[in-house]
């Protein structure tokens, strides 16, 4: 098994998963983009979480607040926390059928949104408007997608 | 990683997050690349008789503004004396850089862009942005090959201005609509109304004065409040130009005599390095330092005032 082809995958795709965070999506779309990176994350971390640490995930956190201009380590924060309890439970969800894992991939997101609401707050009270949700329900439902996808590429290297 | 949050504050992470811009700017550009490939096919594949039709069109603005200027220059020189009369300094005009917007999107809820500029050119922070058609927002953050700015209607900027007609001063806080400035702080009998044009101050010392940045359009006086609701539009086009114009203004006073020194004349980058301190001071060390300049300039120009009076005078008889 060549190690070092499946960690340039990994890195590939969360790439294109930044792509997707920044890109100029038409009208109503921008509000409901969902956190890419974040989902590529989970899911490299359920399926090989050998490869995918709390490290990896505060080092991508932290270029995705490079990348999205936030308040430095935010993201960080938000991604190292999320990676740590899929590290935790990834035997678990491994098994979950694709439903149950999307409940666990919403309050995921949840988590990080409200995570990240909090630490907005903090440096000055907005007041966000109800789109700011509406992410994590885009991002549930986009995990199956997400999910078949990235196994495609995962298996594809396997057979190779 | 909290600490990360907290050392924020500071800006000492500023250097590592210019670092780390290097790795992640080259996924702005990239995004970017479809609009920009889109625009030169354009340009490519445009007929001869349009690229004809357009270049007579730029020629004739051209020659009209250029028409304009000259007059302009006339007019420079008009206030020059007019401030030497004063005995106030004068402040001439600004060094500027074209930065193309990339097209992206950092975060859906923040009316900030991303220009192709960064400190490899010199830009740094709280620098004001313009486009053809009045002020567009603030070099927020500046890293070595792209810089954010933030936009004049961003909930989180407000912009000091000055009602062109009649000179009353407030601030124009952005609403997070791309088409709307809200103006909280003025009274219910304001001598404000709709069509007034509001032009940047330059109290704060962030904006250089005279630059148009809104037209009013609302006023509604609340009967039981202090403070009347007015709404304004911004001149400039912001969502709708791609290129952005990055203003070095200089900050350094000009002497009052006829010609300007010449490191008066070439504004240096670094010129605005203390953000808002300067405006306040900048009137005072002008009339400290140039002090015998001006009054030589204008003692000698109050000598001849009353013998072009007299001469009218004299005609008149």
């Amino acid at each position: 098994m060549n190690s070092y082809s499946g960690f340039g995958r990994i890195i590939l795709t969360i790439v294109m998963a930044m792509c997707l965070r920044i890109a100029p999506w038409p009208g109503f779309l921008t509000n409901i983009n969902p956190d890419w990176v974040l989902l590529v994350l989970i899911y490299w971390t359920i399926a090989v979480p050998e490869r995918v640490g709390i490290f990896h995930a505060w080092t991508i956190g932290l270029l995705t607040d490079v990348l999205t201009g936030r308040v430095f380590g935010q993201y960080a924060l938000a991604y190292s926390l999320i990676i740590y309890v899929c590290l935790l439970l990834h035997k678990r969800l491994r098994q979950f059928p694709l439903p149950q894992q999307g409940l666990f991939i919403f309050f995921c997101l949840l988590f990080t949104q409200m995570l990240l609401f909090w630490l907005n707050n903090i440096q000055h009270p907005a007041q966000l408007h109800a789109f700011f949700w509406l992410p994590v329900f885009t991002g549930t439902l986009c995990w199956p997608l997400i999910y078949t996808a990235l196994r495609r590429v995962r298996l594809s290297r396997r057979t190779k | 990683m909290a600490l990360l949050i907290t050392e924020y504050r500071s800006h000492r992470l500023d250097s590592l997050r210019a670092t780390l811009s290097v790795v992640v700017d080259p996924i702005k550009y990239l995004i970017d690349l479809p609009s920009v490939l889109i625009e030169q096919t354009a340009h490519s594949v445009s007929s001869y008789s349009t690229l004809k039709r357009e270049n007579t069109r730029l020629r004739e603005e051209q020659f009209i503004d250029k028409t304009r200027l000259l007059k302009f220059d006339s007019l420079e020189k008009e206030n020059i004396r007019l401030r030497a009369l004063l005995e106030n300094s004068f402040k001439l005009g600004e060094q500027l850089l074209i930065a193309e917007l990339l097209s992206i999107n950092m975060a859906p809820y923040e009316h900030i862009v991303v220009v192709n500029k960064g400190t490899r050119f010199g830009v740094h922070p709280q620098q004001p942005v313009l486009d053809a058609n009045g002020v567009v927002g603030q070099v927020f953050r500046a890293l070595p090959f792209s810089s954010e700015i933030m936009l004049i209607t961003d909930p989180n900027h407000a912009i000091p201005v000055q009602v062109n007609r009649n000179g009353l001063l407030t601030i124009a806080v952005g609403s997070g609509q791309l088409n709307r400035l809200n103006l909280p702080f003025l009274p219910n009998n304001a001598d404000i109304r709709p069509g007034d044009l509001l032009i940047t101050s330059g109290l704060g010392g962030t904006f250089p004065s005279g630059y148009p940045v809104a037209v009013v359009d609302d006023f509604t006086p609340i009967t039981n409040k202090p403070f009347v609701n007015i709404t304004a539009t911004p001149k400039a086009m912001l969502d709708r130009n791609r290129e952005l114009l990055i203003v070095w203004s200089d900050s350094s006073p000009v002497s009052l005599t006829t010609k300007p020194t010449p490191e008066a004349s070439k504004p240096h980058p670094n010129d605005q390095s203390s953000g808002s301190g300067l405006v306040g001071e900048a009137p005072a060390g002008a009339r400290a330092g140039t002090d015998s300049d001006d009054q030589s300039a204008g003692s000698g120009l109050t000598r001849e005032a009353p013998a072009g009076a007299r001469a009218g005078t004299d005609s008149d008889e």
